[in-house]
């Protein structure tokens, strides 16, 4: 049997897809394409003097040791969040499976970071770890442990992370919670009778059928990662101390937006766009085979 | 890029919205200040609407200093740029390179016929928005300077003078010193540390900040603040940091609060903190000069202003222009001036506002209030001194903070991070004059 849907007339199929075509076009293909053309040109900030330069602006990032090292800042930073966010969301919705009583309020207050601004949410670890009057700098100081994020990289470092993962993890421990549910309860039930502890249900049984989530998450953290977490660092590091927390997004509007340098952010965007695709190119063709649905 | 098309439809929005027919000429006037000082922005904007019923100033608030900027030249690039835009000193470079986008002052002023004297303007404050002719590109706005705040209460708590604030760096060691010993945590704290450790130090001293008369006589300057006084300078403040005396608390403003809030004991800022420190300040404070190095020869020489100025924008009709002549003749009128500069704090910018201030008694009844424009006054400009104009000038800013925050960290010595910090401002010097010059007509 024809597995194809089949249209009376030629022009419904397009005519289907032409309002999701036409946000994509509008709202992804068209200014992914003036930023490659942008990152083309070298330009006055009103625009009133421009020159093609074909790549020099990729040519200046590249001997940039200042831009080389934000790849190495994002790396570090991606992978924390991305680590972070997903191995405690996912002992989160473990835990929150397990337990009998309550387990509607866990949920309750676990999703709530995620409905707070990413600003907001930096704004409040920050107050929280200000070295002045923050309660938890406070703690770690009588502990003498002395926290200073302005001058300190790592720990500047820290409270990025902290941030961005606290608002990720509600994500993840949502999506981990729902396909910990869908697990048939016969399948743990039969573990359990076989002699096997929860761990060992966990691990055997849990996990490998959480796999198609996991991998999702994967994917949405990473890119959470690389892109929405702009908000976190600018409402608490903006980049420092030094460029210990410059991320590339950061970098991109720090030279864009601060700097009015629009073809070298331009360059920087294309460089992130590239770095994106290839990352959920290598996802998908590698990762996702292991995956099992 | 989302963000650019959002300002772009913010822009367009604004000023399609302003353009309704109406009898009176619009003049849109975009501004990025905030509480106190935006109110008495609207209040001077409203006067200004019930003097005369041909023109109407529509006063927007754009966000902050950045985000103004780049909303403006987002909306010059679509056609649809205000009238009037306020820009922050750091941006002056920028406008005056962006050639038709920017229309200046002394030609609104001369083409609407308008009375307009740039020597009534204070000189540290007209020599910052002049070309190298003398005349001015902007009109001169809210101008503050660097000056030296300290916590009185907390000055007798140590057993110091309180009416005796340090004069000298080595005071400041000495009074810090003494602070740290009674048991305050933070002797000494600075907002803005590029504009006042390094460029107001700069003015304060004499000594050049960047070559081509700091920018003033072209586009190739290069960056020399790593010279003998800068460095000595940092490397008092770094050795501050390791004992204790120095509370680093951020790039810009966010020290502010350090000081205000009682923390700290002494600060150097923007001389536009009195208001705040009035108006939170649970302690007697006082003002006085930025502290010095005597041995500098000819030390102390002036202060140099930062802040903002307005912009008059290119491609606008003759009608609007005359507009925008007769509210900025309005607004530098000596009542505005002092009423303006006395309600915020910011320093009077014309001579006879100043006078009228002193007249009304506004300094007597609140010290400390004339230290800024003293400083401003107390030698005529040298080169040295004028002002600071380089390109990518907010980059610069951000590379010198960097860098200090790596002295801070006690990773770099301040020679290293100074050059390093001046080989780094250069390359974005150099990349400013490509962009302003590409197919240069």
């Amino acid at each position: 049997m024809e597995k194809r849907a089949q249209f009376p007339v030629s022009w419904l199929p397009y005519a289907l897809v032409a309002p999701q075509l036409a946000i994509t076009i509008v709202f992804f293909i068209w200014p992914a394409a003036q930023a490659m053309w942008q990152s083309l040109l070298v330009q006055n900030a009103f625009g009133t003097n421009t020159e093609f330069v074909w790549f020099e602006n990729f040519k200046v990032l590249f001997a940039d040791p200042i831009y080389l090292e934000s790849f190495k800042v994002t790396a570090l930073f991606s992978a924390l969040v991305a680590v972070l966010a997903l191995g405690i969301g996912l002992v989160l919705a473990a835990a929150c499976d397990h337990v009998l009583r309550g387990a509607r309020a866990y949920q309750t207050l676990i999703i709530w970071p995620y409905a707070v601004a990413p600003a907001i949410a930096a704004v409040l670890w920050a107050f929280m770890f200000n070295p002045t009057v923050g309660i938890l700098a406070y703690g770690l100081k009588s502990l003498g442990y002395d926290w200073n994020h302005m001058l300190n990289s790592g720990q500047a470092m820290a409270l990025v992370v902290i941030a961005s993962v606290w608002k990720q993890v509600s994500y993840n421990f949502l999506f981990f919670l729902a396909g910990l549910q869908s697990i048939p309860k016969s399948m743990i039930e039969a573990a359990a009778i076989d002699g096997a502890g929860p761990v060992k249900r966990f691990l055997t049984i849990a996990f490998p059928l959480l796999s198609p989530t996991s991998f999702f998450l994967l994917v949405v953290n990473l890119v959470y990662a690389f892109f929405d977490t702009f908000g976190v660092i600018d409402a608490t590091t903006q980049g420092g101390p030094m460029t210990s927390t410059t991320t590339l997004v950061y970098k991109v509007y720090q030279d864009g937006f601060i700097g009015l340098d629009l073809g070298g952010s331009a360059a920087q965007s294309v460089i992130l766009m590239t770095i994106v695709i290839a990352l959920t190119v290598v996802q998908f063709r590698y990762i996702e085979r292991k995956v099992q649905y | 890029m989302k963000m650019k098309k959002l300002c772009l439809a913010l822009a367009a929005a604004c000023a399609f919205g302003a353009s309704s027919a109406q009898a009176a000429t619009d003049i849109q006037f975009w501004y990025a200040n905030t509480g106190a000082i935006a109110d008495e922005i609207n209040s001077i904007v409203n006067r200004f609407n019930a003097s005369q019923s041909a023109y109407k100033v529509v006063a927007v608030y754009k966000g902050d200093y950045s985000t103004t900027m780049t909303a403006a030249i987002a909306a010059y690039r679509s056609g649809k740029a205000p009238d009037i835009v306020q820009m922050f000193e750091v941006g002056t470079a920028t406008m005056i390179a962006s050639g038709k986008a920017i229309k200046p002052v002394y030609e609104v002023m001369a083409q609407a016929h308008e009375k307009f004297d740039p020597k009534s303007y204070l000189p540290a404050v007209a020599s910052y928005y002049s070309d190298t002719h003398g005349r001015l590109m902007a009109m001169p706005f809210n101008s503050s300077t660097a000056v030296f705040f300290y916590n009185k209460d907390m000055f007798k708590k140590a057993g110091l003078d309180p009416n005796k604030p340090p004069k000298t760096w080595d005071e400041v060691e000495q009074d810090a010193l003494k602070l740290k010993g009674a048991g305050i945590s933070c002797p000494f704290t600075t907002a803005w540390q590029s504009w006042v450790q390094l460029e107001n130090m700069s003015a304060w001293h004499n000594v050049l900040f960047a070559t081509k008369q700091n920018g003033f006589g072209g586009m190739d300057a290069k960056l020399v603040f790593n010279n003998e006084v800068l460095v000595r300078h940092i490397a008092k403040l770094s050795s501050w940091v390791k004992s204790g005396l120095f509370v680093y608390a951020g790039r810009t403003n966010q020290p502010d609060a350090k000081f205000t809030g009682g923390d700290c004991a002494m600060y150097t800022g923007s001389s536009s903190v009195y208001g705040l420190a009035q108006g939170t300040a649970k302690f007697a404070f006082g003002v006085s000069e930025l502290p010095y190095y005597p041995d500098v020869k000819g030390a102390p020489y002036n202060t140099i202003i930062g802040g903002a100025s307005l912009w008059v924008m290119g491609g606008k009709k003759p009608i609007e222009y005359k507009g925008v002549a007769k509210f900025f003749t309005f607004l530098s009128s000596p009542e505005i001036q002092a009423e303006w500069s006395q309600k915020t704090g910011y320093v009077p910018i014309t001579k006879a506002a100043y006078e009228l201030s002193k007249k009304e008694g506004f300094y007597e009844k609140n010290p400390g209030t004339d230290v800024a424009i003293k400083q401003l006054l107390l030698r005529n400009p040298t080169v040295n001194t004028k002002g600071i104009r380089l390109g990518n000038f907010p980059q610069i800013r951000t590379i010198i903070d960097e860098e200090l925050e790596a002295v801070w960290a006690q990773k770099k010595g301040p020679k290293q991070a100074l050059d390093d910090a001046v080989t780094r401002g250069n390359a974005e010097l150099v990349k400013f004059e490509r962009a302003n010059k590409a197919g240069a007509r």
